[in-house]
């Protein structure tokens, strides 16, 4: 029994039952929606793991060779080194269209084609540990890139999904039970109100024979 | 065109610059907070921040959370690995699926 007071109409029936319809439909499409959705991400999340660790390792392994390209030489030194970079890196940005969500795709250009203008120092008071360290972290400088693509998306693609799951919740738990209930209260109703008319109309016919045909033997 | 751009420590971060990105040597919470939202605000498509920056600075990255730009990542820092990065990932499953069904026993 639904909470809310329904008005036994044809009227609201006719309105229920198309609501009923649109519910469905609806449910449909989105439980298709979420499958896809969940499809994709759980693909693309386990790529996105991958990326990462890639990622930190190397960092990580970058990171180890500035300590040790630091240990080398000044910190001024160091400094003075990296201050003015030669190399400018660009991004663009496009948006692609996953089952209505836009996710970003990335491509980097850089200023430079020369990929040795990473090295934005003279060679003779810098270490050569400094070259690899720079050197190390460039490598990994693409899978960076891909790694922000790809975590970005998943998030918006999680974002989504738990969306999309409530609201396919929210149809088949509340939205559909209650109207396909209150479909059913209405015509039980109906049926109910034809039934008494049809008695009540027997029992006036009866009357009115009995008053015409003077059956019963009254007193 | 977007631009990229690295925050965290000095330390963390100075070899970036040779390769082209942008870099943003901040320590303090304040401060790092403005400084994330001026570079959400213009040309930064990616932000790049160290695990240990950005666990400072978490309620103001989860605002760009459902935004498409800007992408901000997190990264290990000289520190070391808090694992911050790969428990977001963790976090976008569990968003997701409901529980973490993929990486739960790594």
């Amino acid at each position: 029994m639904p909470g809310q007071q329904i008005i036994p109409t044809r009227m609201e029936l006719s309105r229920l039952k198309k609501k009923l319809a649109t519910a469905m439909k609806g449910h449909k499409l989105l439980k298709d929606k979420r499958d896809e959705l969940m499809r994709e991400f759980l693909d693309l999340v386990r790529v996105n793991m991958e990326l990462r660790k890639t990622v930190e390792a190397g960092i990580r392994s970058a990171n180890t060779n500035f300590v040790i390209a630091k240990a080398g030489m000044s910190e001024e030194t160091l400094r003075t080194a990296l201050m003015a970079p030669k190399q400018e890196v660009y991004l663009q940005q496009e948006a692609k269209n996953v089952m209505s969500v836009n996710i970003p795709v990335l491509d980097f250009k850089t200023r430079t084609a020369d990929e040795n203008d990473i090295y934005s120092y003279g060679f003779a008071f810098t270490s050569a540990d400094l070259d690899g360290a720079v050197k190390s972290l460039s490598d990994i400088f693409p899978q960076m890139l891909k790694l922000a693509e790809c975590e970005k998306s998943c998030q918006l693609m999680a974002a989504e999904i738990e969306k999309t799951r409530r609201r396919v919740n929210a149809l088949e738990h509340v939205i559909i039970p209650e109207t396909q209930s209150a479909i059913k209260y209405i015509s039980m109703k109906l049926d109910e109100n034809e039934r008494s008319t049809q008695i009540r109309l027997m029992k006036v016919k009866d009357m009115v024979l009995e008053d015409a045909h003077k059956y019963s033997e009254k007193a | 065109m977007y631009r990229i751009a690295v925050m965290g420590d000095y330390d963390s971060i100075y070899g970036f610059a040779s390769l082209g990105l942008d870099i943003f040597p901040v320590t303090d919470r304040e401060e790092a907070g403005k400084l994330l939202h001026r570079l959400a605000e213009s040309e930064y498509g990616v932000i790049y921040i160290t695990e240990g920056l950005a666990a400072l600075v978490q309620s103001d990255i989860a605002r760009y959370a459902d935004r498409i730009m800007p992408a901000i990542i997190l990264i290990p820092g000289v520190a070391g690995n808090t694992g911050a990065g790969i428990q977001s990932v963790k976090k976008s499953v569990e968003q997701a699926v409901g529980s973490d069904i993929l990486f739960g026993n790594d």
